[in-house]
């Protein structure tokens, strides 16, 4: 029931080639302004999965605790725990009834706590932490999900090392898409 | 199918299904006098008073005004909306009241809503579309400068994946239409595809996803196929011909048709193309889809085949027995709808539903079948199949493949029973 799609992958080809520029573009006024990477790196919190997009600066369990006190208990719980309306960050499993799916028993990457926690944690004041302090504080998630011990530092190296427990648990749907006739 | 007769009138109906359900073609043709018949005397018979010149035909009416506002007595077909969330500023959704619309198309002001983190107050002087990863050239483009781009407009359907979610609760919920299916819509929507963008941009090599960043506080991200983006996805600047509203991203949002609502990020301000999903937060703790087995689905796009029956619907009441008008609207992530069925004995017996409709791809399309009720029980259902040959499912078919606590993604066939005093209720059938 779960195959992927051929044919999607051959048309995938096929767009490509003729989507591979060489001169400026025919079918468009071309108004858009050219930019540099440099200008976007303030812009661009995408942290992939193999640690591409991770800043500088590094953080550990212990340093992310004062912080998660301060910031992120009064919702989360003292033991990532949750609360009404917020989800728990910590342990859980996918096949108790009923599951429960948190950072520690069901997130594939580590690399996706730090995107997250970055772009939109706290609700109230997102973006305000510093990259060092959401090293800092993802730190602290993935230890209290005993998942690295209370000094590993993290970085932009350590954390895409961080092998999650549900890292196999997905089945990828992407290339199963119908094709209409 | 059978020929009986109206005891009253003498007028033929034709039987096209168990408990009552009738041929819409056969009421169509009706002659005048049949159809006057089919009204009943027990209408005119009722009050005798004058017609009276109402007052309102008697002095001018309000003055045009800048911009439209529904009726002071239609005030009560609004959103279901729900209270503001505490621990989420600004998020939470908004529902379609769809058991009160007609048609195809949702109005502006009725179009469900689902945040992250509110609404953002986005002026679009400032706004920037940036464009970047693998591609030759890194771009920007300001909105005035998307305005000048040729565009496209296409009426299609957006579904939250969350959508229907309730129904996966072991007990059916006494619920409304709305607050069980409303984060559905329909609209025309106008932009600039992306392929025009990406070709400016030029696709470097390695490219086969694309991510988008909306410009809200959650800076809602997700990922999709370069093949879907090249083959029909665009950025929407108008919903249904004016500027889309701030609840649905202006000034502009991705769209991407047939897919789960949640890839259509709103407030669109980055496009990145790269060599594999980023697997945001919501395309990895949420928006997939638990097996039984503790393993979960990722990346379930195209919505399912569904259909719904708008009317009669939860927690309505019939105050009459006689003719009424099943109505409801179908829709498929992967293809047009070519057929509902639609059934008044709990799916033991079917007939065609009439489809109104553009007959569009991807797009909501309603359709009607006239219903006999004659006091006695009944359950509705309605059952859609596409034209790739998709069939909607059972409840049981689909609470079969997912684990029970799966809430997204569901489509399966909603029955609604009616009492013999004529009560409405959503129920598992
Ligand atoms: C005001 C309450 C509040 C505070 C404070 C808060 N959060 Fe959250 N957090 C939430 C809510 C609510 C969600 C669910 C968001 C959603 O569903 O869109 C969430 C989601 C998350 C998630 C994703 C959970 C999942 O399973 O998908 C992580 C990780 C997280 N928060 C980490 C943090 C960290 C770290 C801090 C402190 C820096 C923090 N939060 C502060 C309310 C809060």
């Amino acid at each position: 029931m779960f195959t992927p799609d051929l044919r999607v992958a051959v048309c995938l080809l096929s767009l490509l080639s003729w989507a591979i520029p060489g001169q400026a573009a025919q079918s468009t006024p071309n108004l858009g302004q050219a930019v540099s990477e440099e200008q976007l790196q303030g812009l661009d919190l995408i942290v992939m999965p193999n640690g591409n997009g991770l800043p500088e600066g590094s953080g550990s369990a212990v340093q992310g605790q004062v912080l998660y006190e301060q910031q992120c208990e009064s919702c989360h719980g003292a033991q990532g725990e949750g609360s009404p309306g917020v989800p728990a960050l910590v342990g859980g499993s996918t096949t108790d009834t009923p599951p429960l799916m948190t950072v520690g028993s069901y997130w594939p990457y580590a690399t996706t706590v730090y995107d997250y926690i970055r772009r939109a944690m706290p609700p109230t004041a997102p973006k305000s932490l510093s990259d060092d302090e959401v090293y800092q504080v993802v730190a602290y998630v993935l230890q209290l999900n005993g998942l690295i011990t209370e000094t590993f530092e993290l970085n932009r190296n350590t954390l895409p090392a961080v092998v999650m427990p549900n890292r196999n648990g997905f089945i990828d749907r992407s290339q199963v898409q119908q094709v209409r006739p | 199918m059978s020929e009986i007769n109206n005891q009253n009138n003498k007028t033929p109906w034709e039987r096209v299904a168990g408990n009552g359900l009738l041929s819409r073609r056969h009421l169509l043709g009706l002659s005048l006098a049949g159809a006057t018949g089919l009204i009943g005397s027990r209408v005119l018979a009722a009050d005798a008073s004058r017609v009276e010149i109402p007052q309102w035909s008697k002095r001018p009416g309000r003055d045009p005004s800048a911009y439209g506002s529904p009726s002071g007595f239609a005030q009560d077909v609004r959103r279901l909306a729900g209270n503001p969330n505490a621990t989420l500023p600004g998020s939470g959704v908004s529902r379609t009241p769809l058991h009160l619309l007609q048609g195809n198309i949702t109005p502006n002001s009725l179009h469900f809503e689902r945040h992250h983190a509110g609404v953002p107050d986005i002026d679009p002087a400032q706004h920037q579309l940036l464009i970047h990863g693998l591609v030759r050239q890194p771009l920007r483009f300001r909105y005035e400068d998307l305005l000048a781009y040729p565009m496209q407009s296409r009426i299609h359907f957006l579904e939250c994946s969350g959508n229907s979610g309730a129904n996966t609760s072991p007990q059916a919920g006494d619920s409304s239409a709305a607050a069980i299916h409303g984060l559905l819509s329909c609209a025309e929507w106008t932009g600039v595809k992306l392929s025009t963008l990406l070709e400016e941009a030029g696709i470097a090599e390695g490219a086969s996803w694309v991510t988008s960043t909306g410009a809200d506080g959650a800076s809602m991200g997700r990922s999709i196929p370069l093949n879907k983006a090249l083959r029909d996805v665009f950025i929407a600047l108008y919903q249904n011909g004016e500027p889309i509203r701030p609840e649905q991203g202006y000034p502009m949002r991705l769209f991407v048709p047939g897919w789960e609502g949640n890839v259509s990020v709103k407030w669109l301000t980055q496009i990145k193309l790269s060599d594999a999903p980023a697997n945001f937060r919501d395309e990895t703790s949420r928006y997939t889809d638990l097996l039984p087995d503790g393993r979960a689905l990722q990346f379930t796009f195209p919505m399912g085949v569904k259909s719904l029956i708008t009317s009669p619907s939860g927690q309505m009441q019939l105050r009459r027995q006689g003719l009424h008008e099943i109505t409801g609207v179908a829709w498929s992530g992967s293809a047009a709808i070519r057929r509902v069925e639609v059934s008044a004995d709990g799916g033991r017996s079917w007939a065609d539903a009439h489809l109104e409709g553009t007959g569009q791809d991807l797009a909501l399309t309603r359709f009607r079948l006239p219903w006999l009720w004659e006091g006695g029980p009944a359950v509705l259902q309605s059952r859609a199949i596409d034209a790739a040959g998709n069939v909607q499912p059972t409840r049981q078919q689909f609470q079969e493949i997912y684990s029970p606590a799966n809430r997204f993604h569901y489509n399966a066939i909603q029955s609604w029973s009616v009492s013999e005093a004529g009560e409405v209720k959503n129920v598992y059938a």
